[in-house]
């Protein structure tokens, strides 16, 4: 990410890809890297421009916020006033979750305030992260797999994976709420009397599978979309050298499917880690199904100011994850393939 | 028994081997096939059950559809009380193209610079763009409405759409980066050898190769913004709103109640297009497959 | 070095970015509205009416009649969504914006204190007065807030108790009258009695209205929490004890408004706490297995009947509008007894007009409206304060876990206090 600056040394033919410019290292590439860096900043331009009015000024603006008190209330008029300059309160307020007490000062946040919920939020969004993305990777890639074979009926399959993705959020929060009331179709399918929103876990996992259900088309796609690029002829030589299914999948199709993997994943997880909606109408958060996204809102609406700040340490917290996502796991896609990482250590 | 006639047995058993697993495989693929359209199409079944059964029956478990009416579809495009979903539907699709068709193209600007090209600072513009998407998407409302309010865009599409580019893009970039990186660029070369310029070469060359990744991407940037419901629910009026605030809008005769007919009718309704859609797109696709062969 | 110059958008972006942030104004709560109450107050000319969802067609036919009736001061009707956090984020969103768009805005009995102590809306006093004096008195307290009317009450909502007529041979008058026919309920195999305890606005509702009928409150009359009375206690005891011995079936701790309707109108529940809403449907829906045997009453108290929680909206005028004068008189319209009437036949909605409730054409075609009448006048207002966002958060975090046995009363109701008091002491 933002750690490696200083000139991209010139690209070594991997990957299928030749270098564009030859000749030798020094003043010439210097030039060369000059007229690039030319073209690509106004090829980039658009992008940059697009995301800094609609994504940077408000986080920005959001971030002055956060550094400003919550307007709070004259005793004496009934009316809130401006809360003043708040330094870094609001920030540390959250993350040793401590609450403004009575008589001025603060103390430990008692049950059913927000502040008390966010070492809890934090751990339910990992939760639901880790076990949504997951679960959406083996799904999604063994659908892929199945819609990259050849056999009748193969475009129903791709668009029927599609289906549960097009519904909209709002709606398809609704029918799973409907599915799991305790006298809906769910119980009745299963002969159950599960209280899917009632407690812990069967609420968590009804999250999970509505997310999961809702998203898997996502994963499916990126994936297929990857495997497509691989030519039929290297399966075909392995076929022919003996390999087995397994090891095709392993040294084949997951090496060459990596960087599409590798996206997709990636963005899911920022999403998982941004979740909202799903939890939101499914539950209202109840049985540890607050997300960090839920608690913002509930904060929105208690104070901006202090959500601002839940809000940036949530985006610290997705921030450190994808750092260390691209870091570790070699999601940077330019990276990887350019050998560029390689190449500077 | 001569060994000949043994060998000629061994091939025979070999053959009917691979027949077999090739039967099985086959076998195989339309089980695991059903197994996914029913874990896609089970809950949208519900749904599609629910939104033709009559409103007084809502609650109504039977697995086969009964007291089945239409009344769901026609109060969902029942205009007399305000409802716009027709006009609602055309603007998400208003939206939905020109978001597309916009951040496809600087998305494809964007990734072949990130893909192609060597310049400085490369990891921050990364960082950059993937930083966009780790804000959550709540936060993001208040300072955006103060921002819109201040140059009057409340209520206009661009107050829609730009919004919804932003979300897309990131995504749209890194997508088409990682793909560009996989395209055989020594055909590019080839083609300006044979005298074609950069940009010819990228558009008769490359962008049929990238065909599956550009339909693939373009499919995401499209539900996407077909499905964004939080921006739009501040930032749209009764004439721009798409049809994610229009089912939210969806009451039922009394106050409380809530029209889970008319809210699935109306799934039903928005989930069609997109079906079609991903049709239409998906020979694109199958195209781009046989074309990457060529490599 | 030469300059990177594709930096240059993200130089341009950033410098935009500030400089908007600094015209751009915060989104918090900026107040001291003293100036904007004060303009406007003469103005005439075209206002725009805010609302949520017009569900029964409403509120259409009376904008028509206004404007018919006012050429030059026409009324146009912004409708929101039907879904009530999202009209109160728009509404602070626009009221931040100090959008002037906003004249008339309908406002849930709960946001009235809120809006009023961020100094949104104009006090109905003096020049802009209201005579309120026809109207049920628990309306104007949850309109008021110090003392001061900030809105227009304009319907009204109060909890009825439903029940089986074919079972329950009278209908009980207290809380341990009706848990004593729960035996009727066992015999029947079918669940008791049931309110709305899955954790949103709805278990607000029914715990307060449980402290309530026990003769306890959430907040005394300066807006302090009292919550640790013995009468609250007794109050949050009475649904904790019932759910613990299976007088409120476990599923309840599902049910909002709809899946408890649901339970009752299948015959699955003796008793039902709901709104007004349900006697039409149960009485009309093809599936509903109680057309016949639907009784109502008062919700019931320790002594006598209930205090139902007071829903509800009021409309307010923005201190932004630039034409007050036809602001106010839109809003004694929307008070008015004929337009009340029009809400209670056309649109279900309970009026705020006391007189109205023994009229006996609307009788006729509202026969809950006796019932809801002493309902109403029974009534607390739901929790009056600023804060209400954090004390509804507070109840309902703990009542839940009081009602599923996870934290016994006494705990529950010390972290609901301490919760509301660390609220109220702002930051």
């Amino acid at each position: 990410m933002a750690t490696e600056l200083g000139p991209t040394p010139v690209k070594e033919p991997a990957s299928g890809g030749t270098p564009i410019h030859h000749g030798p290292k020094g003043v010439g590439e210097d030039n060369a890297i000059a007229s690039q860096g030319k073209w690509a900043s106004w090829l980039l331009a658009p992008t940059i421009v697009a995301l800094g009015i609609v994504i940077v000024y408000p986080i920005i603006s959001a971030i002055v916020m956060s550094f400003q008190k919550d307007a709070g209330l004259d005793p004496v008029t009934g009316l809130f006033t401006e809360g003043g300059p708040a330094g870094f309160s609001n920030y540390t307020n959250w993350l040793f979750q401590q609450c403004a007490a009575p008589g001025g000062g603060t103390v430990a946040c008692p049950p059913g305030t927000l502040g008390s919920q966010f070492w809890s939020a934090t751990g339910t969004t990992f939760y639901f992260t880790i076990v949504t993305v997951t679960l959406e990777t083996i799904l999604g890639f063994w659908m892929a797999i199945i819609m990259a074979r050849t056999f009748r009926g193969r475009s129903l399959v791709r668009a029927a994976v599609l289906v549960p993705w097009a519904i909209p959020t709002a709606v398809t929060a609704q029918l799973w709420l409907f599915i799991f009331a305790f006298e809906g179709i769910g119980n009745k399918l299963f002969n159950t009397t599960i209280l899917w929103t009632g407690s812990e876990i069967p609420a968590r996992w009804a999250v999970i599978i509505a997310d999961t259900w809702k998203t898997t088309p996502f994963m499916a796609l990126l994936i297929l979309a990857g495997l497509q690029m691989i030519p039929a002829e290297v399966y075909e030589a392995a076929k022919v050298d003996g390999a087995s299914a397994w090891q095709r999948f392993r040294m084949i199709t997951l090496p060459l499917v990596k960087p599409a993997l590798m996206v997709a994943i990636l963005f899911r997880t920022l999403d998982a880690l941004r979740m909202f909606d799903l939890p939101y109408i499914l539950t209202e958060g109840s049985n540890n199904t607050t997300t960090l996204s839920i608690l913002v809102v509930n904060q929105i609406r208690q104070g901006f100011n202090s959500a601002a700040a839940l809000s940036t340490i949530t985006f610290i917290i997705i921030f450190i994850v994808a750092f260390i996502f691209v870091r570790f796991l070699g999601a940077n896609v330019v990276e990887q393939q350019t050998g560029a990482g390689k190449g500077k250590k | 028994m001569t060994a000949a006639t043994e060998l000629r047995a061994e091939q025979d058993r070999g053959r009917k081997a691979a027949q077999n697993r090739e039967k099985w495989a086959s076998v195989r693929t339309y089980i695991s096939a059903a197994v996914i359209l029913f874990w896609c199409l089970a809950p949208a079944y519900w749904m599609v059950v629910t939104a033709f059964r009559d409103v007084g029956y809502t609650y109504d478990t039977s697995l086969l559809p009964t007291h089945i009416t239409l009344d769901n579809f026609r109060t969902a495009f029942d205009t007399s009380f305000g409802n716009r979903f027709g006009q609602a539907l055309l603007n998400s699709v208003f939206i939905g193209v020109t978001v597309t068709v916009i951040s496809l193209v600087l998305g494809v600007f964007a990734a072949y610079a990130l893909a192609r090209l060597n310049f400085r600072f490369k990891y921050l513009v990364l960082g950059f763009i993937l930083g966009a998407s780790m804000f959550p998407g709540v936060a993001l409302i208040t300072p955006l409405f103060q921002l819109f309010t201040n140059i009057g865009w409340i209520g206009t599409y661009q107050a829609l759409i730009i919004p919804n580019i932003s979300f897309v893009l990131p995504l749209t970039v890194y997508t088409m980066t990682s793909f560009f990186r996989e395209m055989p660029w020594e055909l590019e070369e080839a083609a300006r050898v044979d005298g074609c310029t950069q940009g010819q070469a990228f558009r008769r060359v490359i962008m049929p190769l990238a065909a599956p990744a550009i339909f693939t991407t373009a499919i995401l940037a499209f539900i996407s913004s077909w499905n964004e419901f939080l921006i739009a629910s501040q930032l749209s009026n009764d004439a721009t709103q798409p049809v994610t605030v229009a089912i939210a809008n969806f009451a039922g005769a009394q106050p409380q109640q809530i029209p889970y007919t008319a809210i699935m009718a109306a799934g039903t309704i928005v989930t069609i297009p997109l079906v079609i859609l991903v049709l239409v797109f998906q020979r694109k696709i199958v195209a781009g497959l046989t074309a990457g062969a060529v490599k | 070095m030469k300059t990177p110059k594709f930096l240059l958008p993200i130089a341009t972006a950033g410098v935009l970015a500030l400089t908007l942030s600094a015209c751009g104004g915060g989104g918090g709560g900026s107040t001291t509205a003293g100036g904007d109450a004060e303009q406007g107050l003469d103005g005439r000319g075209p206002i725009t009416y805010v609302q949520g969802k017009d569900n029964s067609n409403v509120v259409r036919p009376l904008i028509e009649k206004w404007n018919a009736a006012h050429p030059d001061e026409k009324v146009t009707f912004k409708e929101q969504t039907d879904q009530a956090d999202q009209q109160h984020d728009d509404l602070v969103q626009n009221f931040q914006a100090k959008n002037a768009n906003y004249d008339v805005v309908s406002v849930d009995v709960v946001w009235t204190a809120e809006f009023a102590a961020k100094g949104w809306l104009q006090p109905l006093k003096d020049k802009m007065a209201l005579d309120t004096s026809a109207m049920l008195k628990p309306t104007v307290e949850s309109a008021s807030y110090k003392g001061t009317l900030y809105a227009a009450p304009q319907n009204s909502d109060g909890g009825i108790l439903y029940y089986r007529k074919d079972l329950v041979p009278t209908a009980p008058k207290t809380w341990d009258e009706m848990m004593g026919m729960c035996s009727i309920a066992k015999e029947n195999n079918i669940g008791c009695f049931a309110g709305q305890y899955a954790k949103y606005e709805g278990l607000t509702v029914n715990t307060s209205e449980a402290i309530n009928s026990a003769g306890g409150s959430v907040l005394d009359a300066e807006g302090k929490p009292s919550l640790n009375t013995p009468e609250a206690k007794a109050g949050l005891e009475t649904l904790t004890k019932a759910y613990a011995d299976g007088s409120i079936p476990k599923e309840a701790i599902t049910f909002q408004e709809e899946q408890g309707r649901q339970a009752f109108q299948n015959g699955k529940l003796l008793f039902h706490r709901n709104w007004p809403y349900v006697y039409n449907l149960a009485k009309t829906e093809g599936s509903s297995k109680v057309k016949d045997v639907l009784g109502m009453t008062a919700l019931t108290g320790t002594d006598g009947p209930g205090a139902s929680t007071l829903g509800g909206h009021s409309a307010g005028m923005s201190v932004y509008s630039k034409n007050k004068a036809t602001a106010l008189d839109f809003l004694k319209f929307l008070t008015s007894e004929e337009t009340q009437k029009f809400y209670a036949t056309q649109g279900s909605l309970a009026p705020v007009l006391g007189a109205l409730y023994d009229d006996k054409e609307l009788v006729a075609k509202l026969p809950y409206l006796p019932v809801l009448k002493t309902s109403i006048e029974n009534a607390v207002p739901r929790p009056v304060t600023p804060f209400y966002p954090a004390v509804t958060k507070a109840i309902q975090e703990n009542a839940y876990a009081a009602i599923k046995g996870e934290k016994t009363v006494d705990a529950a109701l010390s972290d609901m206090q301490a919760s509301i008091e660390s609220a109220s002491a702002g930051q």
